[in-house]
């Protein structure tokens, strides 16, 4: 039986990034950052996905993130970004255990759109609350890790390697998390609810624990996006970034903890490709090319891979 | 190193244009609308007037002073980019706009939010950037910059004045009612105009607020509410197929003639929608544009040049925003190049020379005079349409100078408004 | 006066919603490019309806030409979008369909542009036509009554298609069993084809007369996509008569918030589908469904 590599893997692409950082151009480094927060949100999916569920309302937390690192800077000063993270997976873990209760009862295409109206919900308070700018939204404090500010030319590497850390890291928990009895429940539950419950466990507890992990990681991945951008404002609620996870997610197919990277990597690609080949017509461009990888690639990117090895 | 990861990494550096950057040409980043419903009203005319004054300055047609060829003899070159998507998507264009085209500046950006977002990575990035459109004062008021300008003046102003024409036309006012998009630019529009309002006239009553979403497109409801509000001035902020719609569904029923109805932006539903607009509606351009552009050699320049480029398409507000953007970075440039010896200036050589600056444009006087020197302020026109023999014309035109509709240096705009517009 | 605003908008939303609840009712998917043939109603009808009147011809007649503007912007790609691609895509998840109408849905959107341009069209004619009636002292376009009516008729004649006739009564075996339906000797491959053109012919008619009440602008789509899905969630998908309790329901919440509470209004709309999938986790209105175990 083949020896899973994967926590190997995950080290060595760490170490890549850490130490060819420097000398990646900054708009490299930036759209790495985004694909390893995207990549974040999109590991929580796949965790949902493995169990059957699609969230149509990963922005939610997404969101949440990303205004509880704002507020931290806005209201209490700080900039680190590990306490941003911190403070991200923090608010996001209690609504989602809140929300948890609600949503893990359904399954199917209900899941899907509750966890949509819940994430428009947001959207609208945040819209309708101009303290934290309405649409505008506000800018976030300047990044410091540990403490410390770092020099001008240094602050995208900083910020990358955090990404990657934080980013790497949860793909590593959630690798071993899907070797425990708990994490191997997902794809049963996918299959046949019914005897999950007869042979003892709660698929109902299963699926909150798994919303909860995915809502943290997407509350990381949004704290992450927000201090990369430097810029929060509530359409990181909205339905249409919630479809840009799902994609991200289907592309990458669920084969691999580090398959959601890859993915929020060839998509941002494809995207900045988009606009810059074709201004006019991008979202052309763009539904061309994910229709193409969807007929194409139907178990996402990972397939490819997948099929390599397998040989 | 993980296989994929190597392939896209390559990718990136691939695409990366190996051009080498001509000595004798400037690029500009130029960044609007080409998609989504802020196409229309304000992207394509703004592109529009890029090309056309980019064209006429390259050939060395500008009028005086105005007349070397391109930046300072160097011919410019563009660079258009769509600013349809998330910020995160925006932030991420202007870092490539910046960072891998290598552009000299950028000139763009119409939505507040992309300004906001947008601002402190020009700061970090240090090229210096002008905002030809958004709105709001947010900018230099939460923040101050070296490299971000803002060539046009903000929104205050348009509520402000908003609120002195409908007094100035009916000083008795008892009650004011309005209907704006529930986001940022709405309610910002809505919360200077009633702050104004309870300046100017304390007893004025407010009935209604109407807040609908965003491109809701159906507002019987809306006006039904209007209607039965009995207010003297309905205030709307409304821009485009919103505008639109408002007067399609209010003007048959009889909205703005049962009450005065100020469309702040109206100006852009002029041209399309004429026949349809009810007389003594009042409209606004943002400012001394469109019909209300002084009669000067570089209005008609850029008019008369306009509609025979594009067949009898007029400009709006938006064109003449950005040809005043194009502009005054063109003088502060070749001040700047004068100033380094005739060779090309690095771009804190022309921040220094725009800061501050007043000039002459299709829309008249630009002065930066907020932001400490960094944020325009321009006096603000409003006028009600008469249509008569199948032309809408503007009667009625009152002019407020700039100091009377803009905040002095240094105070928040909200500030100003609330202690009476002190100067 | 909150009621008359409730079911005009009512109306409006039923018909919007109506081709999306049909097609997941009879082909179980989430149809994302339900936006885009409003969008192409709309942009037909305006465009059809004005070039009609720029020729001088009757006036009284745009209104079948609006309608005549639908049929043709159906025909010519809900054919093509179902035969030519998700024809091959039934067998997949439907998350995977779903994200494939949202691929499709991103493409139409460009292609209208590509073939309309981004300037807005308007044609106020058919709405202006018809003056206006008054009611509680108020003064209401007549126009909206068409659409009310057009409303009804829209529901009336699904209905009467779907237990009526022999069409429908082979319909509603193919909704509850494609397999089995095969096997009895029905194509069902046409009545796929057939009833994700006739859906999206209803949203583009949907979009065809709305067009004289409104610019049409770029972007029109993506709004009504959000509004049928809540409208269509909340009666149940796949169903008719939940599509109609659901449009008016929302209809008149929204009316009301209107009037006495403008500052809601923005996301009352999916706070009443959350509480109403709270309760009723499959909608209101929705067909029982067998589990295997």
């Amino acid at each position: 039986m083949r020896r899973d590599r994967t926590p190997e893997v995950i080290g060595v692409i760490f170490l890549v990034v850490a130490l060819s950082g420097p000398w990646l151009p900054q708009w490299a480094m930036f759209i790495l950052t985004i694909a390893f927060a995207r990549g974040l949100v999109a590991l929580g999916l796949m965790l949902l996905l493995r169990a059957g569920l699609v969230s149509f309302g990963q922005a939610l937390y997404y969101c949440l993130g990303a205004y509880a690192a704002g507020a931290l800077g806005k209201f209490i000063g700080v900039g680190d970004i590990f306490v941003q993270m911190l403070a991200g997976a923090a608010v996001a873990a209690l609504v989602a255990c809140v929300l948890g209760f609600l949503l893990a009862r359904y399954r199917g295409i209900f899941f899907g759109l509750l966890s949509l109206a819940l994430s428009m919900i947001l959207y609208g308070l945040l819209v309708k609350n101009e303290a934290l700018g309405s649409t505008d939204g506000f800018n976030i404090l300047p990044s410091t890790l540990f403490g410390i500010r770092p020099a001008a030319d240094w602050v995208r590497y900083c910020v990358v390697v955090a990404a990657a850390f934080a980013g790497l890291a949860a793909a590593l928990l959630v690798h071993r998390y899907l070797n425990t009895p708990l994490g191997r429940l997902a794809p049963a539950i996918k299959d046949n609810e019914i005897r999950v419950e007869y042979m003892g466990a709660s698929a109902r507890s299963a699926i909150h624990v798994k919303y909860v992990i995915a809502a943290v990681l997407a509350g990381v991945g949004g704290a992450l996006a927000a201090t990369n951008v430097g810029h929060i404002d509530p359409e990181m609620a909205y339905w249409t970034t919630s479809g840009e996870f799902i994609f991200i997610t289907i592309l990458a197919g669920t084969g691999n903890v580090i398959a959601p990277f890859a993915g929020a990597l060839i998509f941002g690609v494809i995207h900045t490709l988009a606009y810059d080949l074709s201004p006019n017509t991008w979202q052309m461009s763009l539904g061309a090319a994910l229709l193409a990888l969807i007929v194409f690639l139907p178990n996402g990117l990972w397939s490819l891979f997948a099929r390599r090895k397998a040989a | 190193m993980h296989p994929l990861k190597k392939l896209a990494v390559c990718g990136l550096v691939a695409a990366v244009p190996a051009a080498a950057i001509a000595q004798d040409s400037v690029k500009i980043g130029f960044v609007t609308f080409l998609s989504g419903p802020a196409a229309a009203p304000f992207g394509v005319p703004a592109k529009n007037a890029v090309e056309f004054v980019v064209e006429e300055l390259n050939a060395g047609k500008g009028p005086a002073p105005y007349n070397r060829k391109g930046y300072g003899g160097a011919g410019i070159e563009t660079l258009i980019i769509d600013e349809a998507g998330s910020t995160t998507t925006q932030v991420t264009e202007f870092r490539n706009l910046v960072q891998r085209h290598q552009v000299d500046l950028v000139i763009g950006y119409v939505s507040s939010g992309n300004c906001l977002a947008i601002a402190p990575v020009a700061e970090e990035l240090k090229k210096l950037t002008d905002f030809f459109d958004c709105g709001t004062p947010r900018i230099f008021e939460d923040a101050s910059y070296k490299y971000v300008f803002r060539t046009s003046p903000t929104a205050t102003m348009d509520s402000v004045g908003a609120a002195l024409y409908v007094k100035d036309l009916r000083p008795k006012l008892k009650a004011i009612a309005g209907i704006n998009q529930n986001y940022a630019w709405g309610q910002d529009s809505w919360g200077d105009f009633e702050a104004a309002m309870k300046v100017l006239a304390p007893q004025v009553e407010v009935k209604t607020s109407q807040m609908p979403k965003l491109f809701a497109g159906q507002y019987n409801a809306e006006i039904s509410a209007l209607l039965s509000a009995n207010a003297d001035v309905i205030h709307s902020s409304f821009w485009d197929g919103d505008l639109e719609a408002l007067i399609l569904q209010g003007g048959p029923r009889g909205l703005m003639k049962k009450s005065i109805t100020i469309l702040t932006t109206g100006e852009t539903a002029m041209h399309k929608l004429g026949a349809q607009i009810p007389d003594g509606t009042v409209l606004g351009a943002r400012g001394p544009f469109g019909p209300f552009a002084p009669n000067n050699r570089y209005n008609q320049w850029f008019l008369k040049g306009f509609q025979a480029k594009f067949k009898g398409d007029q400009p709006n507000y938006a064109s003449y925003q950005m040809a005043q953007a194009i502009l005054g970075v063109k003088l502060a440039w070749e001040k700047a190049q004068e100033a380094n010896g005739g060779k090309k200036p690095t771009n804190e050589q022309v921040c220094a020379a725009l800061e501050n600056m007043t000039y002459e444009g299709p829309g008249g006087t630009v002065r930066l005079a907020n932001g400490i020197g960094h944020q325009a302020v321009m006096e603000t026109v409003y006028g009600q349409t008469r249509y008569a023999d199948g032309k809408l014309s503007i009667v009625n035109v009152k002019r407020y100078p700039a100091d009377k509709v803009n905040p002095p240096q240094g105070m928040k705009a909200a500030d100003w408004i609330k202690s009476g517009f002190k100067k | 006066m909150v009621a008359v605003d409730g079911v005009m908008y009512s109306a409006w939303l039923f018909m919007a919603a109506l081709g999306l609840t049909l097609i997941y009712g009879v082909m179980k998917i989430v149809n994302v490019t339900h936006g885009s043939f409003y969008a192409l109603g709309a942009y037909a009808g305006a465009s059809f309806t004005g070039a009609w009147l720029a020729r001088g011809y009757p006036p009284m007649l745009s209104y079948a030409v609006l309608f005549a503007a639908a049929l043709v912007i159906t025909l010519a790609f809900a054919p093509l979008i179902e035969r030519g691609i998700l024809r091959f895509m039934y067998a997949k998840d439907e998350v995977v369909i779903l994200l494939i109408t949202y691929a499709l849905f991103l493409i139409l959107e460009d292609t209208i542009k590509l073939i309309w341009g981004v300037d807005p069209y308007f044609v106020a004619e058919p709405y202006a036509l018809l003056g206006s009636f008054e009611l509680a002292g108020l003064s209401y376009p007549t126009y909206n009554l068409i659409l009310v009516g057009l409303a009804l008729a829209m529901g009336g004649a699904l209905a009467w298609l779907r237990h009526g006739t022999r069409v429908g009564k082979l319909l509603l075996a193919v909704i509850h069993d494609p397999e089995v339906s095969r096997a009895m000797g029905i194509n069902v491959g046409k009545y796929y084809l057939v009833t994700f053109t006739f859906g999206s012919m209803l949203a583009a008619l949907a979009g065809s007369f709305t067009a004289p009440t409104v610019s049409v602008v770029p972007g029109l789509g993506v709004e009504v996509i959000v509004l049928s899905f809540a409208v269509v969630v909340i009666g149940g998908l796949g169903s008719l008569p939940g599509a109609a309790l659901g449009a008016v329901i929302v209809g008149l919440v929204r009316s009301f918030s209107v009037h006495y509470m403008p500052q809601v209004e923005l996301f009352v709309i999916y706070f009443v589908m959350a509480m109403v999938l709270a309760f009723r986790p499959r909608g209101l209105f929705s067909l029982a469904e067998p589990r295997k175990i």
